[in-house]
């Protein structure tokens, strides 16, 4: 308890503590929550992206008080921040830059889950939950990339919002409710910023939720086993804080190179022209972090039993992430981590080059070898899911799993080292 | 295990990064020349705007852009990031008129223009610009270096890829032929010529030449703070390199009894 240890508590704290016991559960959360000693800093990803949804919320109210968000005005009032507001700039642009790196990190602790089989039995609900997380980002950063209303915030919201005519009898009518009038215009915007504002609280509910999963078990770690005895961990802190802190520190660098030194890389110029109804821009493309999603959505170029492509298209696009979701029970096999898994170790790293490659098509107008690109790299994304990772399992023959943590932490620091190294080779 | 996963990583960003490069080439290779890359003082972490070449820059946007293209975005006020004191940007906007009003009868006047004004455009809207240039708008230029791709290049590209048209090519009445312009015809006739603006401090006003200084004024107008960026971005920098330096530090005496 927190008044059992001295130096932590005046009596004031001490007295609040025993009607709302705030420091006890940090102490409990913190100090005593048991961390597997062993985490590499793909495990840094977790507090970095916390971290950075904090960041997004700061600097997104500081936006919300200068930004108007009205068809007339709403590309002005962006560019008066850049020019006009103390330090706008910064701000603009650590908002607009802090949404890649968000989403650069989520897509690295999302891969990381998936080498190490994070989302296996106890942390289904853990798993599930990031992907519900996944979903809602990728809502709000479609609705934040709307509201300075250029050439491709304008298209982009367009093209998106169109997909839900797809959807027999009723698509029609939900696009009209969506867009608020019969094109996307100044009702859309004005939802589209009341969206943007609200979706990232309800982000931040999700990660709280996200949390007491996760120190229900605790974090998986780079073998997969079980914590066995308190040898096999440490306490969160100091260890893990200061870990995390020069992860922190490390990302702090590549976050303020973008921001001070190239900070419009990730947008496109078209979106620095007013929004035109009148003029479609050449090609539309939606910002780098969703060019998968959008590379598998214009993969379906053909109808299949009766289903038109475009719906087909958008089952597809969607699907990808409930593949996500259930892929807890996709995965047949018991083992967690792939050091220990000879096949899925190289499935897994196909399944990057694929995603990869799917960026790559979203990026390019659809023409020639890149729909080819497409509707290959979106059929192996399917075969990976719902193929590879069932069989797999029956088929995989695992390597033998380390007695415990300690063991191999042990055994890699004297003599055995030479194998554990040699067992990761290709 | 982890020098290999990284590797591994590393590989495939550095494929990734390649694609994404790639990809806008092979799309519009076949459509236009590479812009030419020029030499910009604001270039590089410790890059700013050339001061004397966004005066002169000024100049030609004045006394010939100006005839036809707004800058929206700017204020006369902002024009002492130019290097002008504040007596000078005051004789500029007195130089030119400004709409203001309604007065006490209720009408729009005409008043010489002060520092805290928009810097006036030469058409009243869209519509009288498009009437005055036979259909076509001429854009705002105080977005166009953002607003391109290729940025200061594209708008040096422009001004000097006026060329005669190849045999064959069919170019539209009203229209110009120009090398970097997508589609190549262009609604804006060729605007500079050798000697078209006379420079107070003695630059030769060659069209290479204006066009570089009036990209280095327009990439100031599109991103006026980038002075400022730049130079704090090195002490963040700075700042950050000893923070990395400090935790990592913590981190290995921390660690260093469990190991």
């Amino acid at each position: 308890m927190a008044d059992a240890r001295p130096g932590i508590g005046t009596r004031i704290v001490r007295w609040i503590d025993y009607r709302l016991p705030f420091m006890a559960t940090m102490e409990h959360e913190l100090y005593e929550y048991p961390t597997p000693r062993n985490l590499s800093y793909w495990w840094n990803f977790g507090s970095l992206a916390g971290i950075m949804l904090v960041i997004m919320i700061v600097t997104g109210i500081f936006l919300a008080m200068q930004y108007t968000p009205s068809a007339l005005l709403a590309f002005d009032s962006v560019e008066r921040i850049m020019r006009d507001v103390n330090y706008g700039w910064l701000v603009r642009y650590a908002h607009a830059n802090g949404a890649s790196m968000f989403f650069a990190i989520v897509y690295i602790h999302i891969f990381r889950g998936l080498y190490y089989g994070s989302y296996k039995a106890p942390r289904e609900l853990l798993w599930m939950l990031g992907v519900i997380i996944l979903v809602l980002m990728i809502a709000t950063a479609f609705m934040g990339y709307v509201l300075p209303w250029g050439q491709m915030s304008y298209w982009a919201a367009t093209v998106i919002t169109s997909l839900f005519s797809a959807i027999p009898v009723v698509g029609q009518g939900i696009v009209t409710f969506l867009w608020g009038g019969f094109t996307v215009g100044d009702p859309t915007l004005h939802r589209f910023y009341a969206l943007h504002y609200l979706l990232p609280f309800v982000i931040l509910f999700v990660v709280l939720l996200h949390l007491i999963a996760l120190h229900r078990f605790g974090s998986n770690n780079p073998l997969g086993i079980d914590l066995k005895g308190p040898q096999d961990s440490l306490p969160f802190h100091p260890y893990y804080t200061v870990k995390d802190f020069f992860g922190l520190s490390v990302f702090l660098l590549i976050y303020a190179f973008f921001v001070f030194y190239d900070p419009n890389l990730f947008t496109n110029a078209d979106n620095y022209i007013p929004a035109n109804p009148m003029q479609t821009p050449n090609h539309i493309v939606p910002e780098w972090y969703l060019l998968p999603y959008y590379a598998i959505l214009r993969s379906i170029t053909f109808s299949l039993i009766g289903i038109p492509a475009k719906l087909l298209g958008v089952i597809s696009a969607f699907g990808s992430l409930f593949l996500l979701f259930i892929v807890p029970w996709l995965d047949t096999s018991p083992v967690r981590s792939s050091r220990f898994r000879p096949i899925y170790k190289w499935v897994f790293w196909l399944l990057v080059i694929d995603v990869l490659a799917l960026g790559w098509v979203g990026a390019n107008p659809p023409q020639g070898i890149v729909v080819t690109v497409g509707q290959i790299a979106t059929a192996y994304y399917y075969i990976h899911f719902l193929i590879l990772l069932p069989l797999l399992g029956k088929i995989e023959r695992p390597r033998p799993l380390p007695t415990s943590i300690a063991a191999a932490v042990l055994s890699s620091k004297t003599k055995v080292t030479a194998p554990a190294v040699s067992m990761d080779k290709p | 295990m982890m020098p290999i996963f990284t590797a591994r990583l590393l590989l495939a960003a550095a494929a990734l990064i390649g694609l994404l490069l790639l990809a806008p080439m092979l799309s519009e290779a076949q459509e236009t020349p590479p812009l030419p890359h020029q030499q910009w003082s604001f270039d590089g972490v410790f890059g700013t705007y050339d001061k004397a070449a966004m005066q002169r820059g000024f100049q030609v946007y004045k006394q010939i852009c100006s005839a036809c293209h707004p800058v929206k975005h700017l204020y006369f006020r902002d024009l002492q990031a130019l290097g002008y004191t504040p007596d000078q940007v005051e004789a500029i906007a007195a130089s030119d008129q400004c709409t203001d009003g309604p007065n006490d009868q209720g009408q729009m006047y005409q008043r010489p223009c002060r520092p805290s004004d928009p810097i006036p455009g030469p058409f009243p809207n869209d519509q009288a610009a498009r009437a005055a240039n036979g259909g076509a708008l001429p854009p705002d230029l105080s977005m166009i270096v953002k607003a391109r791709e290729g940025g200061p290049d594209y708008v040096y590209g422009i001004l000097n890829g006026f060329k005669p048209a190849p045999a064959g090519f069919q170019v539209a009445p009203g229209k110009y032929y120009n090398e970097y312009f997508p589609g190549h015809q262009i609604a804006m006739p060729p605007p500079l010529s050798q000697g078209a603006v006379t420079f107070a401090d003695g630059t030769q006003a060659t069209v290479p030449q204006m066009a570089h200084d009036v990209a280095t004024f327009l990439a100031w107008a599109s991103e006026p703070m980038l002075d400022v960026r730049h130079r704090i971005g090195v002490r963040v920098f700075l700042f950050l390199i000893v923070g990395v330096g400090i935790f990592y530090a913590a981190k290995r005496k921390i660690w260093a009894p469990v190991h």
